[in-house]
């Protein structure tokens, strides 16, 4: 993430996009205009190298203070699909299971998947669940899930494979705001439960 | 000072080079599938090269042209007719005014672009006006053009027609299209797990031949061939992918991500189909069939420049061109 910054930050003529993920930082260039800056050699060794020297110059690491996002999260059964089976499968509590997903302070690894979708992690062992065997056609933007040690909410509706626990009343997702998405790599994330009259109060705002 | 689609097509949409700089964010670049056919026809009349132009599939849209203008076709070949008569690709048309546009029959090619002198007004959201379907936002409300809507042309000029009988009058030069596409087998690089395909599984790659499966679309490219195999299970932990990322599907099957991909994946990637190669892909239709080759970056590279020259070459030739129509 840092190195990711740092790029970001020096705005490198003919980079197109800046791509974190989990273990990796891809870039995405300009391959047409590019050659006619550098003649000879490719361009992909010359930004391979750029990256390589970023990361070993950034070892001591631009340490950026990471945002702090808190996330209402309503987990009543109407809204959690997955929630029961889940607690029966761990032989936990609904309340044991909203209890270790709201308790740690969740790091965005990276934005994937669909406009907005924050692959963060990680959940308590306790909670750790596979997938569903067979995804589902339509999940509710908002829908907060557990995808093995991974959490993350649907932005949109969409199909969708992750176990749903909850769902948050807010946008996280919104096109006609200059920044159109809530949450960024990054970030940290904490969750707090709230009931089924908070959510749809704050739905409403 | 507009085009009125009288009947809409399977999927017309007003698509430019994509939006960049927002893939962190899980937002897709987009853009027209067929790039170079979209620089083209914009080069034809004049324009910016990536000013948003409409993409059509086939069945394509029939239009009426509510004013006088200048525009042009690229990409497929659709049996385009103004009025009775055909109009020909690849040439600024003059047209005028109440001339209706429309596509007979899929002769050659899966993507028509249609561009006007100067432009269409389009929405513009994070900097393109492309349209992003999944988001309902950019290009014409977000959406693909229905019957009876207008789309707006962002100048007005004022042509002289030499007759007045017709409805279009064509240029008389046309663009050598034939220099952008690969007729040949489509060229592709090595990608980070190649290696983890089996033996068997990366000689089929080399020299495979595929066909392009039916639930083919904007997204990507579904391959039927040889089936290949990984000793990898499962999914990898997801990393970025690319337009002509080439992966691997737990089915043994691939996929060759285009215009609507997703940001990130956790597919093997086995290769990765050359930048130069994608406007022929894009013109392939379900059911057509490539064999692939594999080539060093190197090469694949020197294809891009290639067709940077060809694009600038072009560029300088409509320039010219028009700017001794407009002299006149």
């Amino acid at each position: 993430m840092s190195l990711y910054n740092c790029l970001a930050d020096q705005k490198i003529y003919g980079v197109l996009d800046l791509i974190p993920a989990y273990t990796s930082l891809t870039l995405v260039y300009d391959l047409a205009l590019l050659t006619q800056k550098y003649p000879g050699g490719t361009v992909y060794e010359r930004m391979k190298k750029l990256l390589q020297d970023a990361a070993a110059n950034n070892k001591t690491g631009t340490h950026i203070i990471p945002r702090k996002v808190e996330m209402p999260v309503c987990y009543d059964s109407s809204l959690a699909p997955d929630l029961l089976s889940l607690a029966e499968l761990h032989q936990l509590t609904v309340e044991e299971v909203i209890q270790l997903h709201t308790a740690p302070t969740y790091h965005v690894y990276m934005i994937g998947f669909l406009p907005g979708f924050a692959y963060m992690g990680s959940v308590d062992k306790k909670i750790i669940t596979p997938r569903r065997a067979t995804p589902r056609t339509k999940v509710p933007a908002g829908s907060v899930g557990i995808a093995g040690e991974q959490t993350g909410i649907y932005p949109l509706d969409s199909p969708g494979g992750w176990q749903l626990i909850g769902q948050t009343p807010l946008e996280l997702f919104d096109t006609t705001k200059e920044d159109p998405c809530l949450l960024q790599p990054g970030d940290q994330v904490q969750f707090y439960p709230v009931s089924l009259t908070e959510f749809q109060k704050l739905k409403q705002v | 000072m507009s085009i009125q689609i009288i009947k809409p097509g399977m999927l017309d949409t007003l698509q430019d080079a994509g939006r960049y700089g927002y893939q962190q964010l899980g937002i897709n670049p987009g853009g027209a599938m067929d790039r170079t056919a979209m620089q083209m026809v914009n080069l034809l009349v004049g324009n910016n090269r990536n000013e948003p132009v409409l993409e059509m599939h086939f069945p394509a849209a029939a239009l009426v042209f509510e004013t006088d203008t200048m525009m042009a076709l690229s990409g497929a070949d659709f049996s385009a007719v103004m009025n009775d008569e055909e109009v020909p690709t690849g040439k600024p048309v003059l047209v005028k005014k109440d001339s209706l546009l429309q596509f007979k029959k899929q002769n050659k090619g899966a993507r028509v672009y249609l561009a006007v002198q100067g432009g269409f007004v389009a929405e513009e959201w994070l900097e393109s006006g492309s349209t992003q379907l999944q988001l309902k936002t950019g290009g014409f409300a977000g959406r693909a053009l229905r019957k009876h809507d207008r789309l707006f042309l962002k100048t007005e000029y004022s042509y002289r027609f030499r007759n007045n009988d017709r409805a279009f009058e064509a240029f008389p030069w046309q663009a050598n299209s034939s220099v952008f596409y690969q007729e040949g087998p489509l060229r592709f690089v090595i990608g980070n797990e190649f290696g983890l395909l089996d033996a068997a599984s990366q000689q089929a790659l080399l020299s495979g031949c595929f066909t392009i499966g039916n639930d083919s679309d904007r997204m990507g490219y579904r391959l039927s061939g040889p089936a290949l195999q990984t000793s990898v299970t499962g999914e990898m932990i997801s990393t970025a992918v690319t337009r002509g990322t080439i992966q691997l599907l737990p089915t043994g099957q691939l996929i060759v991500l285009m215009a609507e991909h997703q940001t990130t994946g956790g597919y093997p990637r086995v290769g990765y189909l050359v930048s130069a190669d994608l406007p022929s892909l894009a013109q392939k239709r379900a059911g057509e069939s490539f064999c692939l080759q594999v080539i060093k970056m190197s090469e694949a590279e020197k294809l891009v420049h290639r067709q940077e020259m060809n694009l600038r070459q072009l560029q300088n030739a409509c320039n010219f061109r028009l700017q001794q129509y407009q002299g006149h």
